[in-house]
């Protein structure tokens, strides 16, 4: 599903992914870990080309990432055409970013309405049920600022949902949230790797990685420093330096 | 911990917490009362002021003319900056370098130059310089409209082009600082759920930026109800030029100068009250 192959990128004179080879099978769920800094995040942005990469190149289902391959060169597409492949790849962000303008419902309708051309009736019906599959059936009506953290990032994972996207990128969704609504993020994600959704997602909770990921993937300096199950990875590392960072927050 | 640690000896329940006491605010408003009614009576009593006359000029055919033409220019002056403002913000915003230098250009000149000059300069050297207007089919000869500049060019519209062309410098401002006040999050949040950059600022960033737009379009736009008395310098009938052509026939300046004023203060009450509306449309989504 996911083919990254040498992704390089830089921020000014700093190499922030320095050469990443990766794959991720379609159903799997792959979890990054890494020290803040470690350019996870960066490669997780690179996937759905809100990050350009300066080198090697990342498809998704077999299409490139904000390039169409002609020889030996790639050309960058259009705005409409990275859209259009954006919209196949779900994202949920550390600070949800749900729309403050906009009901809970709305938010889950915007894109579908928008971007696909479903009529409201078409899109409510299916927010609807997106909400319900997230437990937050009854909080449609109810703006952003009037949800917990827990339940924002529910709505935003919903929102993501309604595209039907074939992949979904989670970039660190319970960092930002009190420790006792974490459970409920981390359930939603359990129920959708369950589903078979293929997923990549950057997160601090062993736990979560342990019993969902089938591949984990430890990152260091812009590198791939040691990649497995997680029972490889996260019992028994064999890096020093995938060690000393699991000492840490283990 | 023992009742006699408490100070005094009475019961917590008995005890009436006193708010504090503002003295300084009720001298001062005495004070102000006292200037405010003073400066009053003086006016009225000294007999510099006619009131009978602004009586008689306020609801005068002429003036309420006046009154409507200044509300027509001001609006349609208005709602011209604000198009012209967010497009020119967008555009000095977008990482299309024309478009940069040329939003740029326009902020930098129209800000840059008195809307005194600006009017005159419609109304006077645009019919010199370009003796008709005409607008035809490029690389053809057909001709869909043509007509000499001079009749083209009336008051109103030279007041339209120059009020209007001058706000929209300043609105820009006041549009990007409005785009600028957004967070990033938000359209990264568009963009992956594969919006365009043009839907994601039309539907996401546009509609957040408005509550921070507002506040100074109201101002700019009471400003611009009195900033239109200058079209009076290209003959365009508002409230003051009005006043001013009664003055100088019958000479009660301060009468017809107050008639004016009063007819300014209310329209820019009624502008206030809208303005609040707005806010409140614009900020209903924030409220816990």
């Amino acid at each position: 599903m996911v083919t990254a192959e040498g992704v390089c990128k830089r921020f000014g004179r700093t190499e922030v992914l320095a050469g990443i080879d990766l794959t991720v099978e379609r159903g799997q769920v792959m979890v990054l870990l890494g020290p803040s800094g470690s350019g996870k995040s960066t490669f997780l942005r690179c996937i759905n080309h809100l990050e350009k990469i300066d080198g090697g190149r990342i498809s998704v289902d077999g299409e490139l990432v904000g390039y169409r391959q002609a020889g030996v060169n790639l050309h960058e597409l259009k705005e409409r055409e990275v859209a259009a492949r954006r919209a196949q790849v779900g994202m949920v962000f550390q600070h949800f970013n749900l729309f403050p303008h906009m009901t809970a419902l709305a938010n889950v309708m915007e894109a579908p309405m928008q971007v696909k051309g479903l009529s409201r009736d078409a899109a409510r019906t299916a927010a609807v049920e997106q909400l319900r599959r997230v437990g937050l059936a009854d909080k449609g009506d109810n703006y952003p600022v009037q949800l917990s953290g827990g339940q924002q990032q529910r709505v935003a994972i919903a929102r993501a949902l309604a595209m039907a996207p074939k992949l979904m990128l989670f970039d660190e969704p319970t960092s930002a949230l009190d420790p006792e609504l974490v459970g409920d993020v981390l359930e939603a994600m359990k129920q959708l790797a369950r589903d078979g959704m293929t997923m990549v997602v950057v997160t601090h909770e062993m736990g979560f990685a342990r019993e969902v990921a089938d591949q984990v993937v430890f990152m260091d300096g812009g590198v791939v420093v040691e990649r497995g199950t997680p029972a490889e990875v996260i019992s028994n590392p064999r890096e020093e330096r995938t060690k000393a960072f699991l000492s840490k927050v283990l | 911990m023992s009742a006699t640690d408490a100070p005094g000896g009475t019961a917590p329940e008995q005890l009436r917490a006193v708010p504090i006491r503002h003295w300084g605010r009720w001298v001062a408003a005495a004070a102000i009362l006292l200037v405010v009614a003073w400066l009053v009576s003086a006016l009225i009593g000294s007999h510099a002021v006619e009131w009978s006359v602004v009586r008689h000029y306020l609801f005068n055919k002429t003036i309420l003319q006046g009154v409507r033409n200044t509300i027509i220019i001001s609006v349609l002056a208005q709602a011209a900056g604000i198009a012209l403002g967010v497009v020119f913000a967008v555009g000095r915003l977008s990482r299309n370098p024309v478009l940069t230098f040329t939003s740029s250009f326009y902020v930098w000149f129209f800000r840059g130059t008195p809307v005194l000059v600006q009017l005159i300069f419609w109304f006077n050297a645009v019919p010199l310089v370009f003796k008709n207007l005409t607008i035809a089919l490029p690389f053809t000869h057909v001709v869909l409209y043509t007509s000499p500049m001079v009749k083209f060019m009336t008051p109103f519209m030279a007041a339209l082009l120059g009020l209007g062309l001058n706000e929209g410098a300043y609105m820009a401002e006041i549009v990007r600082a409005g785009i600028l006040s957004v967070s990033h999050g938000q359209t990264d949040a568009a963009l992956a759920l594969g919006m365009t950059p043009s839907l994601t600022m039309r539907r996401i960033v546009l509609p957040q930026a408005m509550r921070v737009i507002i506040p100074p379009t109201g101002n700019e736009f009471l400003s611009m109800l009195k900033t239109s008395s200058l079209a009076s310098v290209v003959l365009y009938g508002e409230v003051l030029r009005r006043a001013t052509d009664i003055y100088s026939t019958n000479l009660r300046v301060l009468e017809l100068l107050i008639v004016a004023s009063l007819w300014y203060l209310l329209i820019t009450s009624f502008a206030s009250v809208g303005q609040y509306f707005l806010e409140r449309r614009f900020g209903r989504a924030y409220i816990r």
